[in-house]
């Protein structure tokens, strides 16, 4: 476990409020990553096992079709978390992840973080609770964005 | 020793044959010197040949040069493959009127006279029976390519002096002609100007009896591998091709892919010098008059609107169009008609304008197996 | 007024079309109308489930459309076009009495006639996708009425009034058939799904173990159904999609539909998901 990990997490807005030793459990689980402008985070149909906490830059979440994609369906920003198909079967990524630019994130890998959330529940029930909080946001505004406020649309 | 009815000609011979060739009705067509390349015309003896030609070839380079020696066919292959006397470059598939609701359509009729080719490489046979393959052996088969396929005479020329691009032993495909022939003359210069010939088939038997010829000995048969030999020994370029199909299949996402995008101008020169390069465009044209018209006409995978669907290409950018390219002549070609599609002739490493070569963007990416671009931890 | 129609042909004519006649014409949902089309002269070749014809639109060109008729039914031939470009715009035109030109039937089929007996099959169809579907769905229908095995009929809609073929849905549903329907947006009076067309799955209850699934529609909802049914337990090589690629010859000479090792008019465009599409939706622009 890294010092510059651990900072990076304590300063997270997925992780505000966390207290200290719970940062720390999530810090020995965690990596830096950097990814360059254009580049994949994950891939659609992928093993899920990474989640990410964005700490620089912005992510598109993506699908491509042939003669249409990638067709960004989202953008996340840092203080943000992505990757959320780690928590679920199939645990696969159902979409492509990508870096709009120079991307900074802490990756915690899937497994290790399932045993660190089983391993003591009371960190594992506040984790799950602000996943919960994450997921609700985002599945209640792609409803929102399903009704069309705006008209016609001529993006295909 | 080579088969007990080769024979041994000599220029004047040689001469005769593509007089005859003329007499028979044959279109006979041969390489000749022509806006400085090695390219197709009709030729009627052999001072139509490039005598004395010597072809310098190297990525993006081409040059011919000069010499005083009278050797017909000293050099390796021009920009001109045969596929265009059997896959026409544009072709009318039919033509039809429209008029008060009803529609006659007309097939324009078959070319009369046969084509006669003197001079095709080693490299070119196996290209003409990959075409075969690819438009002939399907289960809808072109029957105008199948039907001009069959009526020509096939006169090889076996390979003294490959240049620096050719790679045809490592494809399998030369410097000797195996079969796919009518005769195959090997030239053999030194005392004297002479020809080994081989027979190919009882057209090409019966055409040779027909000129002054002699028995050849076992000293011919020494200057023959001599050639063939020496050529082989010369070969400018190597591809390895154990495992490439697949190695190709495993490494779609490979980073050398952005880097020939980066060099490739995706101009298709390649696919238009390529000799079993097969895309087409078929399309419809209609007049004011009412007159329709569906054509065929050579196409490229490196046009941008040749993967089009609705929305747009599917391949958009050219790392995605050369790898379509590569990947195909190289790799998809054994599963779609089992067997490569590249003979080795390096015309498109000499034609390339950037002077990309297949066999080292095939090698660069077998020295860097599984490499990705992607994911990079600090 | 029928419409005279002549060829001079010496060839085999592996390019020149066919002069078959508007004997019908329907206007469906979603920007679709379905030619019903006979030959002027001959009679109609057979055809298998899921195969397609080129289709010339005299004066516009040609594009690759579906049957969407059973094979061996009696009537004539049907093609549900979409009006997405010059010649299927053409082609939805097509008065009655006009002629258009038939090259085929080209392509591999559904292979419904191979299902062994007690097997369920799940169709799941997303938008006009249920096209190239519709004859396997009668002569499915069809096999569950002899007792030979069930048929799921699960379709997608991005809203109400784009769903096609209402009245064979509802017929299907009357003949016992489980069919669901699921619209990404409703509109109001809708008192169906609301969802994507994979939430229909769940509520389907077809025996996994022998099951055969057969999936069309765009590229991105066969993706995410094939994954689906695979996660349910259906076995990805009996999972069948339909791939596809610019066609323009129609009969492999031309290039242009090449995915991967497959060239999509001859070796598709309808293959099994399992070992072979569910690794090519996988590459880009590929």
């Amino acid at each position: 476990m890294s010092g510059a990990v651990r900072d990076l997490l304590a300063g997270h807005g997925f992780l505000a409020g966390f207290p200290a030793e719970a940062v720390d459990l999530l810090a020995e689980r965690g990596e830096i990553y950097t990814f360059r402008p254009g580049t994949l985070l994950f891939r659609e149909g992928g093993k899920a096992d990474y989640v990410y906490l964005i700490t620089k830059g912005h992510v598109a979440i993506e699908v491509h079709a042939p003669a249409l994609g990638p067709i960004v369906v989202e953008t996340i920003d840092a203080g943000h978390v992505v990757g959320l198909s780690w928590a679920a079967p199939p645990f696969r990524y159902q979409f492509d992840a990508r870096a709009m630019d120079d991307v900074e994130a802490v990756g915690l890998d899937s497994e290790g973080l399932r045993a660190s959330l089983a391993q003591y529940p009371v960190f594992g029930f506040l984790f799950l609770d602000r996943l919960a909080a994450v997921t609700l946001e985002r599945l209640q505004a792609t409803r929102v964005r399903l009704l069309d406020l705006y008209g016609k649309s001529d993006a295909r | 020793m080579g088969a007990a009815r080769d024979r041994v000609i000599d220029r004047d011979g040689f001469d005769r044959l593509i007089a005859l060739l003329g007499e028979l009705g044959y279109r006979t067509i041969g390489p000749v010197v022509r806006d400085g390349s090695i390219m197709h015309g009709e030729v009627s003896g052999t001072e139509d040949l490039p005598a004395g030609w010597h072809d310098i070839q190297a990525p993006g380079r081409y040059r011919l040069v000069h010499e005083g020696d009278g050797e017909l066919f000293g050099w390796a292959v021009g920009p001109a493959s045969w596929k265009s006397e059997f896959f026409k470059p544009t072709e009318t598939l039919w033509r039809a009127s429209l008029r008060d609701g009803a529609v006659a359509i007309d097939v324009p009729p078959r070319e009369e006279r046969p084509v006669a080719i003197v001079g095709a490489r080693p490299c070119e046979l196996t290209a003409l029976d990959i075409l075969d393959r690819v438009l002939a052996g399907g289960a809808v088969p072109d029957d105008r390519y199948a039907a001009r396929r069959a009526g020509a005479l096939i006169i090889a020329v076996e390979c003294g002096r490959p240049a620096a691009t050719c790679f045809c032993t490592s494809m399998g495909t030369g410097p000797g002609a195996e079969d796919g022939f009518d005769l195959a003359l090997t030239e053999l210069v030194g005392v004297d100007h002479r020809f080994y010939v081989r027979v190919g088939s009882t057209a090409g038997g019966e055409l040779l009896e027909r000129v002054d010829s002699r028995a050849a000995i076992e000293a011919d048969w020494e200057s023959r591998r001599t050639v063939v030999e020496g050529a082989r020994a010369r070969m400018g370029r190597t591809m390895e091709t154990d495992g490439l199909a697949a190695l190709l299949a495993r490494n779609l996402e490979h980073p050398r892919w952005d880097d020939v995008a980066e060099r490739c101008l995706s101009c298709g020169n390649c696919t238009l010098v390529c000799p079993t390069c097969f895309c087409a465009d078929v399309k419809d044209v209609s007049e004011v008059d009412g007159t329709l018209e569906r054509t065929r006409t050579w196409a490229s995978c490196f046009d941008v609107d040749h993967s089009y669907l609705h929305g747009g290409p599917v391949r958009p950018t050219i790392a995605t169009r050369y790898r379509q390219w590569l990947t195909h002549k190289l790799s998809t070609w054994w599963d779609q008609f089992d067997t490569s599609g590249c003979v080795g002739c390096g015309r498109c490493i000499a034609w390339c304008p950037v002077g990309i070569d297949i066999t080292e963007e095939a090698a660069a990416i077998r020295g860097t197996d599984g490499a990705a671009a992607e994911v990079e931890p600090r | 007024m029928l419409a005279d129609a002549t060829v001079h042909d010496g060839d085999a004519g592996q390019f020149v079309p066919r002069p078959y006649v508007v004997v019908g014409r329907r206007e469906e949902a979603a920007d679709v109308v379905t030619l019903a089309l006979e030959p002027t002269e001959g009679a109609m070749p057979p055809f298998r489930h899921g195969q397609f014809n080129m289709v010339t639109s005299f004066g516009r060109g040609e594009i690759a459309v579906s049957m969407s008729n059973a094979p061996g039914a009696p009537g004539p031939m049907e093609h549900s076009i979409r009006r997405v470009g010059a010649v299927s715009e053409a082609l939805c035109a097509a008065p009655v009495g006009s002629l258009v030109g038939i090259r085929g039937p080209f392509g591999t089929s559904w292979g419904i006639d191979d299902v062994e007996d007690g097997a369920d099959v799940v169709v799941l169809a997303g938008g006009i996708g249920l096209a190239p579907l519709r004859g396997a769905i009668r002569d499915l229908v069809a096999r569950q009425e002899e007792g030979r095995g069930r048929v799921f009929v699960l379709a997608g809609a991005r809203s109400p009034d784009q769903i096609l073929f209402h009245d064979d849905l509802r017929a299907w549903q009357r003949h016992g058939v489980h069919v669901g329907i699921s619209v990404d947006v409703a509109a109001p009076g809708w008192k169906g799904v609301v969802g994507v067309v994979t939430a229909l799955l769940p509520r389907a209850p077809f025996e996994v173990t022998r099951s055969m699934a057969l999936l069309c529609g765009p590229e991105i909802m066969m993706r995410f159904g094939g994954r689906a049914l695979v996660d349910r337990g259906v076995d990805p090589w009996r999972i069948r999609v339909s791939l596809e690629r610019n066609m323009q010859c129609g009969i492999g000479l031309c290039g242009h539909c090449q995915l991967g090792p497959l060239l999509v008019c001859r070796d598709g465009p309808i293959v099994r998901y399992g070992g072979l599409a569910d690794v090519l939706f996988m590459e880009r622009n590929r």
